[in-house]
């Protein structure tokens, strides 16, 4: 592009222009969020379409902190950090294998891999409920973190494998022949490289198990191990929703995912392999 | 250092055999480079002698002990890969002090070589670079930088110079040749371009389809190929190859000439250095169909009826007409004389 030349002013301020607007349109549901979120529940009705509040106010941020808003929320973060975690570890690991080995079977594990992506979930919800049941993990966390894992491990592992199959193999070799073992070059070359595959892969299986709202609808019941999602259920009364509250409680949702992506984003950046082979 | 000794290598993967019955010794200092068309194993040989492919049958040993089952991390070898596999999270300094950070050198310790391997390779302003910020032929020296500071039994190269240009292949071809020098150490060295095989080597491994043609000096394999395949591929341009019926005192060719030959002859090797070109007289007449003019030579690529195309190569330019007739005449000192079966015949004065 560089090559081309400045392209014409008009074009630049174009390119910029539906950038914005883009942005714009995907963003105008968050800004009604918060809108919401800051209007007092009198004008929440009177004042429905307009841009800003007449008035705007803290007191449903400050409701929903002092309700049981704050373990649903802690529920959340063990539940989705744990299957993050997992989910990575394993399918970094199976990802790493189906990247470099041949072994047999390969090929078969694979189709079935992909083939538990084909089901709509509704369906093999009664038979996880009753496989649930019976290893007695009804209404616990670690219910939730085990059917995640198993649910994300496929694609986590294929996106993995995909990363993996990115780093050159001479790489791996160069670093046995300088004097490593196969994990210390896994550790020292390969693993620095993978951060980026790392950092979508846990972004992605997180952002997945934060929002889930079927399996912990059905495996959790009680309220003190209930996930966000299903909390949010709770400002939804049998004659009303309370929706300044409901807005309040989805804002502070946002926060951690906010924070997550913060925090991986800097190995999310492409093109740390370049280098490695004539460019 | 040491020598690094192959006895009935072979390779196969499930059922296609790739490798037979190598057989080489490389001695201690020696560079040898391997040569042959693409796909003829030189790559799997040397991944062999490295430790990353298992070895199916035979001997490895380096500096005389058994190798085949040592892990490429106990055989004490560097290696240059074609895609140079420079670590890209590393800087230069830390790629070429990587195997010593590895042996647990403590620090202080790996700035002396490392500094001395970038002196040599002039890449003192570089060590605190990315790969990712270097050229083509930045890499290629640390590459080799990596492979030095070592100081390992042996070096290894896999097409270290195929992804650079052609000005710049002649500049690293140099600068090995100079470090081998320098250092002196075994060298085996793979490529498909013969220039630097005849350059660089000590001896030549001329290898096709798995199996090795012939083993000898740049010289050896030019003025004596041992068969057919050799005589084709080394050598630019190709040897002119002609066929011809025995008869008493030599072999004659489709238009009635006759060029000498041992008994047992069926084809005769001429390189188009050997061919001399005259305007008339007696010898292989032949109608010369394309000139290229490379400044030093002259090449006139002819055709002589029943005989086949021949190429001559004249030293300066020659005044000769596109379309006019020539007749060649072989050098008969310079003829190879091989048999049905594409072997030297062995000549008998
Ligand atoms: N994993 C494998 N399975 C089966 N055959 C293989 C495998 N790896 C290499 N081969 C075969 O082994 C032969 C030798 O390959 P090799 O890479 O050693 O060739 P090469 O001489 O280095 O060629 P080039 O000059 O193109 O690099 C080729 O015919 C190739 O198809
Ligand atoms: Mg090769």
């Amino acid at each position: 592009m560089a090559a081309l030349g400045r392209p014409h002013p008009a074009l630049v301020a174009g390119k910029y222009l539906a950038l914005a607007a883009y942005v714009a349109f995907a963003l105008f549901p968050l800004y009604w969020l918060v809108k919401i979120a800051v209007t007092p529940d009198r004008l929440v009705y009177s004042e429905g379409t307009r841009y800003w509040p007449s008035a705007a106010t803290w007191d449903n941020f400050r409701e929903v902190l002092g309700s049981d808003f704050l373990r649903f929320f802690g529920n959340s973060v063990i539940v989705s950090l744990s299957t993050a975690a997992i989910t990575a570890v394993i399918a970094a690991g199976g990802g790493y294998a189906f990247s470099r080995f041949d072994f047999r079977g390969k090929r078969l594990v694979s189709a079935l891999l992909l083939l538990t992506q084909m089901f709509p979930l509704l369906i093999i919800i009664a038979p996880i409920y009753r496989i649930v049941a019976a290893l007695g993990l009804l209404n616990t966390l670690p219910s939730l973190i085990v059917t995640y894992t198993a649910f994300n491990i496929p694609f986590a592992l294929f996106l993995m494998q995909s990363f993996f199959d990115g780093i050159p193999k001479d790489l791996e070799e160069a670093a046995m022949i300088d004097g490593c073992r196969r994990m210390q070059a896994l550790r020292k070359v390969i693993l620095p490289l993978t951060l980026p595959g790392l950092g979508a892969t846990l972004g992605f299986v997180f952002t997945a198990a934060w929002s889930e709202i079927l399996f912990a609808l059905m495996l959790i019941r009680k309220e003190e191990h209930m996930t966000f999602p299903v909390g949010l259920l709770n400002f939804v009364s049998k004659f009303s929703v309370d929706w300044g509250q409901m807005m309040a409680a989805g804002v502070l949702a946002l926060v951690p995912s906010c924070l997550f992506f913060a925090f991986i984003q800097r190995y999310l950046v492409q093109g740390l392999t370049s280098g490695a082979v004539k460019g | 250092m040491a020598g690094i000794e192959l006895s009935g290598i072979a390779k196969s993967y499930g059922g296609t055999e790739v490798l037979r019955d190598v057989d080489l010794a490389v001695g201690e200092g020696e560079f040898v480079v391997l040569v042959g068309p693409s796909g003829c194993g030189k790559s799997t040989l040397l991944r062999m002698i490295a430790g990353l492919e298992p070895i199916s049958a035979g001997e490895l040993r380096i500096g005389g002990r058994r190798m085949n089952e040592v892990p490429p991390r106990g055989r004490d070898i560097a290696m240059v890969f074609q895609s140079y596999a420079l670590y890209p999270h590393m800087t230069v300094a830390r790629n070429m002090g990587f195997p010593m950070e590895i042996a647990h050198r403590p620090k202080a310790e790996r700035a002396g070589p490392v500094a001395r391997a970038a002196e040599v390779l002039g890449l003192q302003k570089l060590l605190d670079r990315y790969p990712r910020a270097l050229s083509g032929g930045q890499r290629q020296r640390v590459a080799m930088g990596r492979a030095i500071v070592r100081q390992p039994q042996a070096f290894l190269f896999d097409e270290p110079l195929s992804n650079l240009d052609a000005a710049l292949r002649v500049e690293m071809r140099l600068e090995i040749a100079r470090l081998h020098h320098r250092i002196g150490a075994t060298t085996v060295y793979v490529t498909h371009d013969q220039v630097e095989a005849m350059t660089l080597a000590d001896r030549i491994v001329v290898m096709n389809a798995g199996r090795i043609q012939q083993v000898g000096t740049p010289m050896d394999l030019y003025d004596r190929p041992a068969n057919r395949f050799v005589a084709g591929f080394i050598g630019s341009p190709t040897m002119n190859m002609v066929e011809g019926t025995p008869v008493p005192d030599g072999l004659r060719l489709a238009d009635g000439t006759v060029w000498p030959a041992p008994p047992g002859a069926r084809a005769l090797g001429i390189r188009p250095e050997h061919l001399h070109v005259s305007p008339d007289g007696t010898g292989l007449r032949a109608e010369v169909q394309l000139i290229e003019r490379l400044g030093s030579d002259t090449n006139l690529f002819c055709e002589a009826p029943g005989v086949g195309p021949l190429l001559a190569r004249v030293h300066g330019d020659v005044n000769v007409a596109l379309g006019s007739t020539v007749v060649l005449t072989p050098d008969l000192a310079r003829l190879h004389p091989f048999d049905a079966e594409g072997r030297r015949v062995v000549q008998i004065r």
